[in-house]
């Protein structure tokens, strides 16, 4: 933080262990070629190819951001970006990036590493169920965790349409925004997962895939590497 | 006449083709304006009487009545206005302190007005209120810094004391002695048909109201009055009133002619006696008593309602603020510059304080500085008049407003600003029966629940259209903000940037 935000010249754009993260501006395929993927192995690949709405691409901003064990790719535009911003900021985060992803890597850190709670938990607060929903859950203990998480946490919410992938260690968590105004599948084929944004892009990694669907929204969708696997 | 002649500010027209001479005006003008000459058959006016609150015009069967400021003037002059003049010509002659009601009327500077609100377009979508869920709930109190699990690493999920609102507005502090009884019930009813809080102001809690505590903030003044432990426990919140932004720096004083009957009861003193508050709480000359009187107060409800400080905007609110975030309060009420009052001295409503939005900009961002933001619950008041006022609030950082004029208002109230004679002729202000008769509290109640029921709706559009759905993402969203026509130093103090930016 303290070099992005002081130190003229120096940028840290990603600080994350046990993986690695290869950023360009061009085609996919040649990100690959030039990096030499091949050469590496990994129980989780994220990949991102970003089409930059609101801001000219180049290659620092390309996704995903990583930060201690979390990387994040994030597809949407977020309207509480201020909000969470403002709030994040508190903790001794620095958002200098002026992008969404960068906060809601940090929003993740905070509740998963800092605050402790589960993934579950941390998806319930940044893509929280709506006031109606909870009210209508017949599990006590659960309608009191949600009221809970929700009024502890209202400045974490997260509005705006976004699908997120988090990887860390020992797996991924996809998550979309609670209206599901970005598209989202999941699909399977023996012991791998695939998660993407079409299902296209899963048909061309897997044509066999099985099990395809769509989570629904705000629906945290959590896949772990077996036990022992690495 | 004489050197205290006054010419009257309001011309009272009557159109005499048109009066009917039914005498309603007469009936109605708690003034004394409108007489019938029984001689000549005919209505005539006494102006000098007049304070246009309109209530003839709005009663006048016939359409005859019109009031209209006169143009009868002091030779025109930029420096010495006509009502400076006045002000003189009453003091010369009175030799006191000269006295107004409601919000300040001068020509300063309503940020509010300066200030654009965001919507999306193309990369992020709207989203239609109409179709999809637009949550305005929110919950005020403190809230722990981390979580806590039991041994079975399960979530405790307890939260110190907090209030629940459908929509963040609250009716602000209006005692009973300042308004009415039925203009308290109408605002007591709204209050809990709506989901949200009214507050009691300083004058203790009629017994016809406990049954509404849930929905009941009840306030300790400086003047303690009508406050016991029956009291303090009614409601769901108690607030510590230091200051008010119509008067900050000083008490209150109720005139003993309006210590009648129940006010009196309800209040703990003597019929007819003044009810003065003093400028200071006598038992907090410092941050340090302020904290015992907070704690005092919890121990006195078991722990069981979260307490709010309300201080006036002054110039150093934001240090102030940042004392009674770390004293235990788990609310802070921010007072403004405008905000109105049953009965202030005018050079004090009319220069000291300052604007609301500047005040509420500078606590947030000194709270959030200090990382104990989300120690407290930040509410506004000080002329919110309407729900796009209310969405650059909490935009800027407010967690909930106050309003207390535009509830009037919703009662019928035309801004007369004599609420300090305590004869207001639409049954709010006064004690006087025939007058507080006036004032349906069922229709009252009715037109406030129209009124937050409508910005509640044109809250979910405007939050719609920033593609928000939840009013805790617009909180302290001030991207979501432009300014207009604003120097940089007041775009930096509001911390948002100019349009076009
Ligand atoms: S004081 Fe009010 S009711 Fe009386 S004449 Fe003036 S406007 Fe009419
Ligand atoms: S409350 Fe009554 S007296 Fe006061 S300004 Fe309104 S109408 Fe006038």
């Amino acid at each position: 933080m303290k070099i992005n935000s002081e130190l003229q010249g120096a940028y840290v754009f990603s600080s994350g262990k046990n993986m690695g993260t290869f950023k360009a501006v061009g085609y996919p395929e040649d990100v690959g070629v030039f990096y030499k993927l091949e050469e590496y192995e990994g129980y989780c690949w994220i990949a991102h190819g970003r089409y930059p709405t609101n801001t000219p691409g180049w290659w620092g901003g390309a996704h995903p951001f990583t930060l201690l064990d979390w990387s994040i790719v994030h597809n949407g535009e977020i309207s509480s970006y201020d909000a969470n911003r403002r709030f994040i900021e508190m903790f001794g985060y620095k958002c200098t990036l002026q992008t969404d992803t960068e906060v809601i890597t940090y929003i993740m850190d905070y509740l998963l590493r800092v605050q402790g709670l589960t993934l579950d938990e941390a998806a319930s607060v940044v893509a929280a169920p709506f006031w109606s929903t909870i009210e209508d859950k017949t599990n006590l203990a659960e309608k009191e965790k949600y009221t809970f998480l929700r009024t502890l946490f209202a400045s974490l919410l997260i509005t705006g349409p976004f699908s997120i992938v988090l990887g860390f260690e020992g797996g991924l968590m996809a998550l979309n925004d609670r209206l599901k105004l970005r598209s989202m599948v999941v699909g399977e084929k023996e012991d791998k997962v695939f998660i993407a944004s079409e299902e296209a892009a899963i048909r061309t990694m897997e044509p066999d895939a099985q099990n395809i669907w769509a989570p629904a929204g705000g629906e945290p969708v959590i896949v772990k590497v077996k036990e022992g696997a690495f | 006449m004489s050197l205290e002649f006054i010419y009257p500010e309001f011309e009272v027209i009557r159109n005499t083709d048109r009066c009917i001479t039914c005498r309603i005006c007469e009936r109605q003008c708690a003034n004394e304006v409108h007489i019938l000459n029984k001689e000549k058959g005919v209505m005539v006016a006494d102006e000098t009487k007049c304070i246009n609150c309109q209530r003839c015009v709005s009663f006048c069967p016939t359409r005859a009545l019109k009031i209209v400021k006169s143009d009868c003037t002091f030779r025109e002059n930029a420096n010495w206005q006509s009502n400076t003049i006045k002000e003189i010509y009453k003091q010369a002659n009175s030799g006191g302190v000269l006295l107004s009601s409601m919000g300040n009327p001068n020509e300063l500077p309503v940020y509010l007005d300066k200030i654009l609100i965001n919507a999306s377009q193309v990369t992020n979508p709207p989203i239609d209120p109409l179709r999809e869920p637009m949550e305005t709930r929110v919950f005020l109190g403190k809230k722990p810094e981390k979580i806590e699990r039991d041994k079975n690493g399960q979530l405790k999920c307890e939260l110190p004391p907090q209030i629940e609102l459908s929509v963040p507005i609250m009716f602000s502090a209006m005692s009973y002695g300042s308004i009415s009884y039925n203009a308290h019930a109408a605002l007591a009813r709204a209050a809990t048909e709506l989901g949200i809080l009214y507050n009691t102001g300083e004058g203790g809690l009629h017994e016809d109201f406990y049954v509404y505590g849930p929905n009941t903030i009840v306030q300790v003044a400086s003047g303690r009055f009508g406050v016991h432990e029956d009291f303090l426990n009614a409601g769901a919140a108690i607030e510590i009133k230091m200051g008010q932004g119509a008067k900050p720096g000083i008490g209150g004083h109720l005139p003993g002619a309006k210590i009648v009957g129940d006010v009196s009861r309800t209040r703990m003193i003597p019929e007819g006696s003044d009810a003065i508050s003093p400028a200071p709480h006598h038992d907090i000359y410092s941050i340090e008593d302020l904290r015992q009187l907070v704690f005092s107060l919890k121990e006195a409800t078991e722990y069981k309602k979260p307490v709010i400080v309300k201080v006036a905007a002054v110039h150093n609110i934001a240090a102030i603020a940042s004392g009674i975030a770390r004293s235990g309060a788990d609310i802070i009420a921010i007072d403004g510059l405008r905000g109105g009052t049953g009965a202030a001295p005018t050079r004090i409503r009319d220069n000291v304080g300052i604007p609301i939005e500047l005040a509420l900009a500078a606590v947030d961002q000194r709270l959030r500085d200090e990382g104990i933001r989300n120690n407290v619950s930040l509410v506004v008041g000080g002329s919110i008049r309407n729900a796009a006022d209310v969405v650059k609030m909490i935009a800027l950082g407010a967690d909930a407003c106050y309003i207390a004029t535009a509830a009037l208002l919703a009662l019928g109230c035309h801004l007369c600003r004599t609420c300090q004679s305590g004869k207001c002729n639409w049954g709010i202000a006064t004690q006087r029966e025939d007058l507080v008769k006036r004032l349906n509290p069922d229709l009252g109640c009715k037109r406030l629940v129209n009124l937050i029921t409508a910005w509640q709706q044109e809250i979910k559009e405007l939050m719609g259209g920033m593609g928000i759905n939840s009013i805790e993402a617009l909180r302290g969203n001030r991207l979501m903000l432009r300014g207009i026509g604003l120097t940089n130093k007041e775009l930096e103090i509001l911390g948002i940037a100019h349009a076009g930016e």
